[in-house]
């Protein structure tokens, strides 16, 4: 049966069903399910979060200072995200203004997270979805450096050796069968495209960037203690200043400007050097391969982020762009008001919650959650062991959030569609250059190969921000001022009876948004909702898909038995299933009639 | 098999010479307590012996222990996944997925029966007959018994496998349950931390791999070796606390002078873990280094043990905070009285712990 969804998609379930279970480089756990044509063309998708873990109830009745470490752990990989939506929530609720260094600290740390998540997600989650490192043996290691020479000349290990010596590692690595992570791999599958020197170019980026990524974290470590999970404070950063007197040692001082400075230059060069070169080689073997657009062409969503001055988040201080984008008309950007309860909004009709009355959205402030797991009537199996979902009924334990009722992509693509659309000069002036390296046409955005590239891109611009900031702080520490943190209402006894707040970032996979209302001193309510929820969502009440499952429509596959296209375009968004299904209750005591064996 | 790459492979193919083989071989005969005599037969077990297969596998967590595991600067993360084990089953790195990953996790255990560590990162929940985290169309428990059976032993990583973690926290709305009330017939490993600190991660597979043993472990299932000391007793703050020198405020003098966090609710003298020592990402800080206290996230239950910022005295009744505060004003440069204060301190905290434990029990 055809039908046909009010965002303009056909779904038709009557072909074969592939379940692709787990879904395997991602955060957390996922489930999809795809139903393919007779020519093997994806022409349904279910896309499923399958797990559950419920934090929002958890910081419920806490100390609001605390908050930013419960919800940090709501994800490891974008760690340090969460953390600081957490802090500017709370701050925004009881009106605490934090100094500008902590501002510029807070920016570095969150650019930081973005340039390493997507380093990471390129080379250890996604690039196998493109490069084949069995391959790699077959290339001729003089050809792979002439290749790193062209496409990456200023990248200093290029040498014919260094490939053969890499080459040799992993022929002894293959030879000796015991595979590791490239067991069972589809190496044979003739979805991959590239010639073997280009497969040991990326194989050994893929290397250097697991080098690397341990480096470009050391930020962190310097202003929060630790990564993962660095430290937050409310009311600014926890780490004091002190580059001139007596213990220094203990504080930020020249030597951790200089280490957080060399780590800038080293995310630079590496963008520039090998990341974006890696991603115009490798994206130029696909050019042909311009599935997965999705949602991406008609309906995005960014909050924005990175505001040049302290706790001033309107749109024109921010330098990643806000705006909503619907119905494909990138001719107007619409302004989105996290506050306003008619713009986002939660629906469960299709997820494992109820909310007492059909077809309903909720404002994340007036968010309801109670956990209630059931399968549809034609799900193939039974409760503990699914063989096949029913989309028609509850499917997944995330929710489906919407804007205006638009179902939206988020994420790097989403952002630099928005920043596109408006005009935003670094966004378009970087667009521009590599749709015209490529010699590739604007739509060619709108695709799995355009949200991956997209990423990279952004890692560039992260990184040039994450320098201006750093000069920014140096500047304002040589006129003087060191202050990091404002404690004038870290005593509960100056906040008022009730506040409530919004605390916003873009997180590295899109728009983030943490809800908070504080009573008493304590937590009343706290919500999020978070990017792959947005991106992971099931279909709504009107019948909308979300992104995934739009991104996977028409997408033919080589061989449906093997889901290389469907793991391509699912982690071109980077899912991070930990963070997309959390709870949502202004009343954690709802909770506790979850069944107790 | 025999393209399977050896241990002793593994060691010529990184430069480690035949003599040098030999003399590891007999420290390692030594190390164990075993006479000369049994220096060939390592010798022949190391040349022989494939790489160790390692299956990973999560359940409830946030993937920072997986993220801490690659950030090893020694050994590095790749040598470890590429010559020390065999990760053969990971669902946040492995190429395959779906049928083609169960595939392999299935192997795994079939060719490996009784000589594979299974990792655990996360845990599993117990309400909803578990399906509050699927895989493969199962409950994670499922899937976490049955690598359990045939496992040779267990690593536990971080606070999720170990305690329980921040989902359990109260009122632990799924019943996420630690890895060890689960299993109950292997030995575990227990590797505490949200996350562990990744030095201490890849030592311990490499104390196992080296030794081909387990490590010593303390009461809790922890090895001695790296979480048998408080932060505090070699926390590089510590003459502060002894001098009675803290931080009183967020930013204050005090804390641009590297002062003692002890007032802003540092649990580093109630934390066992190697922060201050091992410290974090190459050596490079750790929280307290860096100006916010520990929060303590090696212990178990430490989500439900009051605020991060409430001083770890913070029990009027007991009249710790007049103590606390005697330290400040009269102990400046007694050592003695700082480590008397230091006793009573942790005496406290250990009857604090015991009361609420029976709390719960009611």
């Amino acid at each position: 049966m055809v039908v046909q969804t009010p965002n303009g998609f056909n779904l038709d379930n009557s072909g074969k069903r592939i379940v692709v279970d787990p879904v395997t480089r991602i955060e957390g756990h996922m489930r999809c399910e795809v139903n393919v044509d007779d020519e093997g063309v994806i022409r349904n998708a279910v896309s499923t979060g399958t797990m559950w873990r419920g934090l929002e109830v958890i910081v419920k009745g806490r100390d609001p200072r605390d908050a930013w470490a419960f919800v940090e752990r709501i994800c490891g990989v974008c760690t340090g995200t969460h953390a600081l939506t957490s802090v500017r929530a709370v701050e925004d609720a009881l009106g605490i203004e934090i100094p500008d260094n902590a501002n510029s600290i807070r920016n570095i740390m969150q650019l930081n997270l973005e340039i390493h998540d997507h380093v990471v997600h390129f080379y250890h989650l996604h690039a196998l979805d493109w490069v084949n490192p069995i391959n790699a043996l077959k290339a001729d290691p003089k050809a792979t450096s002439e290749l790193q020479q062209m496409v990456g000349p200023n990248h200093p290990l290029s040498s014919p050796g260094y490939f053969r010596d890499v080459q040799n590692r992993l022929k002894k690595f293959v030879e000796s069968g015991q595979l590791g992570l490239f067991k069972n791999g589809y190496w044979d599958n003739p979805a991959y495209k590239l010639p073997p020197e280009a497969d040991l170019m990326a194989t050994t980026h893929y290397l250097e960037a697991l080098d690397l990524q341990k480096e470009i974290v050391k930020v962190h470590t310097i202003f929060g203690g630790k990564n993962p999970h660095p430290n937050w404070l409310v009311g600014g950063v926890p780490c004091p200043i002190n580059v001139h007197g007596t213990g220094a040692v203990g504080a930020i001082n020249m030597e951790r400007l200089n280490l957080v400075s060399s780590i800038i230059d080293k995310c630079i060069e590496f963008n520039k050097n090998v990341y974006l070169p890696d991603v115009k080689a490798i994206g130029g073997f696909y050019k042909n391969w311009l599935y997965g657009g999705g949602l991406s062409s008609q309906a995005c969503l960014a909050y924005g982020d990175i505001p040049e001055n302290p706790n001033d988040f309107s749109p024109e201080q921010l330098h990643l762009p806000r705006g909503a984008i619907i119905n494909g008309d990138l001719s107007t950007v619409h302004d989105v008001d996290v506050r306003d309860p008619e713009q986002v909004q939660e629906f469960v009709d299709h997820s494992w919650y109820t909310y007492g009355e059909p077809g309903k959205g909720l404002h994340p402030w007036d968010g309801v959650t109670e956990p209630n797991y059931e399968l549809g009537p034609n799900a193939v199996g039974t409760k503990t062991n699914i063989k096949q979902l029913d989309e028609e009924g509850k499917y997944s334990w995330i929710k489906a959030p919407r804007w205006r009722g638009h179902a939206m992509e988020v994420g790097p693509l989403a952002r630099y569609v928005v920043g596109y659309a408006k005009g935003h000069e670094d966004i378009k002036d970087q667009v521009d250059g590599l749709l015209r390296d490529m010699d590739l046409p604007v739509e060619a955005l709108f695709s799995t190969l355009g949200r991956t590239a997209a990423r990279a891109l952004e890692s560039e611009y992260c990184g040039r921000l994450q320098k201006h900031f750093f000069d920014k702080l140096v500047t304002n520490i040589k006129n003087g001022d060191e202050t990091t943190a404002n404690i004038e209402k870290w005593d509960p006894s100056t906040w008022p009876k009730e506040a409530k707040g919004v605390g916003m970032t873009e997180a590295p996979r899109g728009a983030l948004g943490h809800w908070i209302k504080i009573k008493d001193g304590r937590i009343e309510n706290y919500q999020c909702v978070v990017p792959t929820t947005w991106n992971g969502s099931p279909r709504d009440t009107a019948g909308n898909i979300g992104a995934f499952e739009a991104s996977l429509m028409n997408t033919p596959m080589e061989r449906p038995e093997e889901p290389v296209e469907i793991l391509r375009t699912l982690h071109s968004f980077d899912p991070c299933l930990a963070c997309s299904t959390h709870v949502m209750s202004p009343d954690g005591e709802e909770l506790t009639e979850v069944k107790v064996r | 098999m025999s393209q399977i790459e050896t241990f002793y492979d593994v060691m010529r193919r990184q430069g480690i010479t035949r003599r040098s083989f030999m003399k590891y071989c007999s420290l390692t005969a030594a190390a164990l307590g075993l006479s000369p005599a049994m220096v060939p037969k390592i010798a022949h077990a190391m040349e022989t012996k494939p790489r160790t297969p390692v299956i990973w596998v999560h359940g409830l967590e946030c993937t920072c222990c997986s993220e801490s595991f690659i950030r090893s600067a020694h050994p590095l993360a790749k040598d470890v996944v590429l010559s020390m084990i065999s990760l053969d089953y990971d669902d946040t790195l492995m190429a395959a997925a779906g049928t083609a990953a169960e595939a392999a996790f299935e192997e795994t255990i079939e060719k490996y029966k009784g000589n594979y560590i299974l990792a655990v990162e996360g845990n599993p929940p117990l309400n909803e007959d578990g399906m509050f985290c699927i895989t493969g169309g199962k409950p994670f428990v499922e899937k976490l018994r049955h690598a359990a059976k045939d496992a040779k032993a267990i690593i536990s990583w971080g606070a999720c496998a170990s305690y329980g973690c921040v989902q359990a926290a109260k009122p632990n709305p799924t019943q996420a349950t630690p890895v060890h009330k689960v299993i109950k017939d292997k030995p575990i490993i227990k590797v505490p931390g949200c996350p562990p600190i990744a030095e201490v991660m890849t030592g311990v597979i490499t104390y196992m791999l080296t030794f081909d043993r387990m490590p010593e472990l303390d009461r809790q299932g922890r090895p001695a070796m790296f979480y048998s000391q408080r932060i505090h007793d070699k926390c590089y703050r510590r003459p502060h606390f002894d001098a009675g020198q803290f931080v009183e405020a967020w930013d204050d003098e005090n804390a641009r002078k590297g002062y003692c966090l002890y007032k802003m609710g540092c649990k580093g003298p109630t934390t066992y873990n190697a922060c201050s020592t091992v410290r974090w990402n190459e050596g490079v800080s750790f929280p307290i280094q860096s100006g916010h206290g520990c929060i303590g996230c090696s212990e178990d239950g430490f989500w439900d043990q009051g605020s991060f910022y409430d001083r770890v005295t913070d029990l009027t009744q007991f009249g710790v905070e007049a103590n606390a505060d005697k330290v400040g004003l009269a102990a400046a440069g007694v050592v003695g009285a700082g480590v008397a204060a230091h006793a009573a301190v942790s005496a406290l905290k250990a009857a604090q712990k015991k009361t609420q434990s029976s709390k719960e029990e009611v």
